[in-house]
């Protein structure tokens, strides 16, 4: 059989001969792997956007190519090898999901540059690079606390993976750094994306006493059930405020665009060198939407926190951090804790009286 | 005047081997049509959706390996459709075999245990995707609960619990706590076959279950049983068959597979298990399963062609820049044309002229 | 607003699209017909129920927007299954597919556009009783047409010639073509009703329960409202509860999370389907192991000899 298609493809090598290799010489060409489409108007939509400002920088010297929707599971594998094989000499895989076949195809090209977002194993031509999304969590944990009057926030969790933990440490360590009395509710509603469910959740938040909700989740949703039951809420990954003008406080705002900008014209300038970035609001990798819908006071405690956290004068995970379990950790960061600790978090810090997920 | 549809005489054996070249000729006039509406080269599409994959020898891998699974799902569940029984939760099957034959690599992992693990795993996957099956075979025989129903709900279940796995007890504790075991040791992975591409041995693995199905069916009794039940159910009944034991045993071979398939996609191109390892393999084999007719060869060469559909449907998104969602498109307008054509074989349009009307279309 | 008050109003609203579209769907099988498409029917619905409602500015006409799409698309099922003979699982599913692709590209245009929420009825001293006021009285179009719609059918169904005769070319096929109806002409309507309720529950969605549209963003719905059908063993009556019973599944489990009860998310998540499983073990017990209700000719292929 398989021969049988070889012999038909080898009689068509010339009709499909003139669509191979049609790029333009000298033009650095980039991939792109989406997990979602990229009509999600969340995670991919982010970096679908980056791509089109990458684009516009530095038009006329690269071109891009991205694969939306790759399941990450035996299809991604193929998706990167296709890319590479398409002539793409550098290549972003933008889910942590994509890791293990992001390296394989590395270890393959030696010659092709890869990226992947939110992962840990790195090599000579693999680079890895996140957002410290937590420092905005911080952040939008000091504006809850002044906000709420009835000190109880709504917190919409998709999956317990360490990203998600922290966000959910950073948001309290900043809001008790305000008020040590507020409250967290959690609802984990076990997917990244169902808008349906999303709002449901949000309601459910809602209508048990929640006056300020945050979500870790990718849908404008929740911000809508805010707007319309006439409370506040936190939006994520893009600027909602469209979708919650009287309930938007901020949002959390993946700005992948200047690191794409920078890692492409270091492979054309030749510098280009695996590493790995964990940007913040410092680097602008991680940006906060306007401070809106609050007095004018709390803005400015707002923009006081974020100034302190570009500054390195606020850590929002600083030393002593105690678990639930009111053990305190080993502050391996120096006067915070460190990267690897942060990155692999999987407890509740003290004064969360949910029940840690697994646990 | 009025079309009306009528069942040959004899199958036409022109139309079978015609049907698809026919199906594949409308498509394209369609697909053209929506090309070109979308300004895109409709020629310079076709070329890179259905050629340009068969033209390269690591493109051709991928079709095989992206086939087999569905392959080998689709053979199972033929067997369940031929006999009228409705197993649509194949899906749920695959994960809890890829779950059950990753326990032991799991277990296993960092012993040094000999080259009985990657054997003793397929087993494991084929048994534990034979006995999830069972949970609606049972239903059904046991308490007439429609297996359509239990075998769909059950396929959320198997994700769930495959969730709960990969994030709970089996989670890799060098990962950062993300979702995912360790990787494999190597006598816990299937073994390539050619080196540069992913070809495994599941791929031949799938190629021997389709020749045994081929044979099962043909010459033995449970394979005339499968087929009578399904094409004459009373006639089967009177002839003194169990349909019970029909159900559980083709429920049984198909969870088996399904599961064989599960293990095998784990252990082979994945390498360790961790959440969404099915890109829907369950519910696409079941298009293969018809689109192949029910037949085992024709199952092969129906997962052969839909896979090469998804690869060329990726290099469209890279070279022509063509939304994924075009390609859904397509697959379904090629989908409608091959099982239209198909239909031709056994029946053909007459035109009828209206003498009159007849009354509620009386014969 | 009193917590109990409150569960209820989102139990209602997660309930009704599954309602709408399921409701659609047990006509179908009740004439014979078995359509997996619901999922694509549905988000066509949503993908054209929300460009009609962006456009006009008006609720009312993405709702038929909605209705026409995926009675649309549903006649691409009803020309295969009921014109060509196809085998209906296959195409079922291949609708799906290509519901997905097509309401992609429809709605590509549409990421990050909001659209005003449906209004909800509002009766001055009704709607503002305690408690039942608001649930009975403060509710959008779309929950009192889809009890309408269930009672609709419930008359159509057992109250009419027309619905007595579509029973009867459900439970078999050639007898009902030996009396002289039209096998084909019932189905192809009961189809095209279906493919209508389905592409209304897919509209509710982005106008009514979170006005935006997003690819996908059905979310399996459509599979859960095939469920509820089997589940309702094919009664009308039976079909609310069905999906009110998994509605207050779904959202009693958020509210337990939030309540600070903590179980794994993920059986959490599971327990709607674990609950439609067991229920069915036991209706189908009660009755016996020969009476499940389906109708006796679903899913299979008529062709009328002439």
């Amino acid at each position: 059989m398989k021969r049988l298609i070889a012999t038909a493809a080898a009689a068509a090598l010339a009709l499909a001969a003139t669509t191979l290799g049609a790029s333009a010489a000298g033009k650095l060409k980039v991939g792109f792997i989406y997990v979602g489409p990229i009509g999600d108007y969340g995670w991919s939509y982010q970096h679908e956007v980056a791509r089109k400002k990458m684009m516009e920088a530095l038009g006329g010297k690269v071109e891009s190519d991205y694969l939306e929707n790759v399941s990450e599971g035996p299809d991604a594998e193929r998706s990167i090898e296709q890319l590479v094989r398409t002539g793409h000499k550098l290549i972003f895989a933008t889910s942590f999901g994509f890791m293990d076949a992001t390296v394989k195809v590395a270890k393959r090209h030696p010659d092709v540059y890869f990226e992947h977002a939110t992962g840990y194993k790195r090599l000579k031509n693999l680079s890895t690079y996140s957002g410290r999304f937590y420092e905005g969590r911080y952040v939008q944990g000091v504006i809850a606390a002044k906000m709420t009057k009835k000190k109880v926030l709504g917190y919409i969790a998709s999956f317990p993976i360490p990203e998600v933990i922290s966000g959910i440490n950073a948001t309290m360590l900043g809001a008790w750094s305000v008020d040590p009395s507020i409250k967290v509710k959690i609802i984990w509603v076990n997917t990244w994306f169902d808008p349906g469910k999303e709002a449901d959740a949000a309601k459910a938040l809602v209508d048990q006493g929640a006056d300020v909700l945050m979500q870790h989740t990718d849908s404008p949703a929740a911000m809508q059930i805010a707007e319309q039951r006439h409370i506040l809420a936190f939006g994520q990954a893009s600027d909602m405020i469209k979708f919650g003008p009287h309930a938007q406080l901020t949002s959390i705002v993946d700005n992948w665009a200047p690191y794409y900008i920078e890692r492409a014209k270091a492979v054309m300038d030749g510098t280009w060198k695996s590493e790995d970035t964990w940007g913040g609001l410092k680097s602008k990798l991680v940006v906060m939407a306007p401070f809106t819908n609050m007095p004018a006071d709390v803005k400015a405690l707002a923009e006081k926190t974020e100034a302190g956290i570009k500054d390195g004068s606020i850590l929002p995970f600083r030393c002593p951090v105690y678990g639930q379990d009111g053990k305190e950790l080993p502050c391996k960061g120096g006067k915070s804790l460190s990267d690897k600790q942060i990155l692999g978090m999987n407890f509740y810090v003290k004064g969360i009286d949910a029940k840690f997920p697994g646990k | 005047m009025q079309l009306v549809l009528e069942r040959r005489a004899e199958r036409s054996a022109w139309i079978a081997v015609l049907s698809p070249l026919i199906a594949i000729a409308l498509t394209l006039v369609t697909i053209s049509i929506l090309f070109a509406l979308l300004g895109k080269n409709p020629i310079h599409a076709l070329g890179v959706y259905f050629l340009e994959p068969l033209t390269d020898t690591y493109t051709l891998s991928e079709i095989a390996v992206k086939a087999s699974p569905l392959v080998m799902i689709g053979v199972g569940l033929s067997l369940c459709y031929m006999a009228n029984i409705w197993n649509i939760g194949a899906e749920g099957q695959f994960v809890i075999g890829a779950v059950c034959g990753s326990w032991l690599a799991v277990v296993t992992q960092g012993t040094h245990a000999g080259p009985w693990v990657l054997p003793a795993m397929l087993i494991l996957g084929a048994l534990g995707g034979a006995l999830y099956a069972m949970i609606p075979a049972l239903c059904k025989v046991k308490f007439g609960a429609s297996e359509i129903l239990t075998s769909l709900m059950l396929v959320y279940v198997a994700d769930l619990i495959l969730d709960y796995l990969v994030r709970g007890p089996w989670r890799d504790p060098h990962g950062f706590n993300f979702p995912t075991t360790a990787d494999f040791d190597p006598n816990a992975t299937v073994p390539i076959l050619f080196d540069g591409t992913r070809v495994h041995l599941g791929c031949l693995i799938t190629l021997a279950v389709v020749a045994v199905a081929a044979i099962m069916l043909g010459r033995t009794i449970t394979g005339f049983e499968i087929r009578v039940v399904g094409a004459a159910p009373k006639a089967a009944r009177f002839a003194g068959f169990n349909t019970d034991q029909l159900t559980n045993f083709t429920f049984a071979v198909s969870g088996a597979l399904a599961g064989l398939a599960g293990i095998i996609e784990v252990a082979g191109p994945i390498g360790h298990l961790q959440p969404g390892i099915s890109p829907g393999y369950g519910f696409i084999a079941i298009i293969v399963a018809f689109l192949g007719r029910l037949n085992p060869v024709g199952i092969l060469i129906a997962g052969l062609f839909l896979a090469l559909t998804f690869i060329g449907g990726e290099g469209a998104q890279i070279s022509m820049k063509i939304p994924l969602d075009l390609t859904k498109v397509f697959q379904g307008i090629l989908l409608f044309y091959v099982l239209a054509c198909d239909s031709m074989i056994v029946y053909r349009i007459r035109l009828l002229r209206s003498h009159g009307k007849p009354a509620h279309g009386s014969a | 607003m009193g917590l109990l008050e409150a569960i209820i109003l989102s139990v209602i609203a997660a309930s009704t699209p599954l309602l709408l579209a399921a409701a659609g769907e047990l006509v179908v099988e009740r004439s014979g017909v078995l359509n997996l498409g619901v999922e694509g029917m549905m988000i066509i619905g949503a993908a054209c129920g929300f460009a009609g409602a962006h456009f006009t500015g008006s609720t009312l006409a993405g709702a038929l927007t909605g209705i026409v799409a995926g009675a649309a698309l549903s006649a691409v099922f009803a020309g295969l299954t009921l014109g060509l003979a196809v085998n209906q699982v296959a195409t079922g599913l291949a609708l799906t597919i290509f519901g997905i692709g097509l309401s992609g590209l429809i709605g590509a245009g549409f990421v990050g556009v909001r659209i005003a929420v449906t209004p909800h009825l509002y009766i001055p001293g009704l709607t503002d009783l305690p408690f039942v006021g608001k649930i009975l009285f403060g509710e959008d179009g779309f929950v009192y047409f889809s009890i309408l719609l269930i009672a609709g059918i419930w008359w159509f169904l057992y109250r009419t010639r027309a619905g007595l005769i579509l029973r009867a070319v459900g439970d078999n096929h050639v007898s009902a073509h030996a009396l002289g109806y039209s096998v084909l002409k019932v189905r192809w309507l009961a189809v095209l009703f279906g493919g209508g309720c389905a592409g209304l529950g897919g509209a509710y969605l982005p106008l009514a329960y979170t006005p935006f549209f997003v690819p996908e963003m059905t979310a399996g719905r459509g599979w859960i409202a095939l469920a509820l059908v089997v589940f309702s063993s094919w009664q009308p009556l039976r079909l609310v509860g069905g999906a009110y019973l998994f509605g207050a599944v779904t959202i009693l489990q958020l509210q337990a999370q939030g309540a600070g009860l903590s179980l794994p998310p993920q059986l959490m998540t599971a327990l709607p389907y674990l609950a439609c499983i067991i229920v069915l073990v036991l209706i189908s017990r009660k009755r016996g192991t020969a009476g499940s209700a389906a109708p006796a000719s679903l899913g299979l292929v008529f062709v009328p000899d002439r």
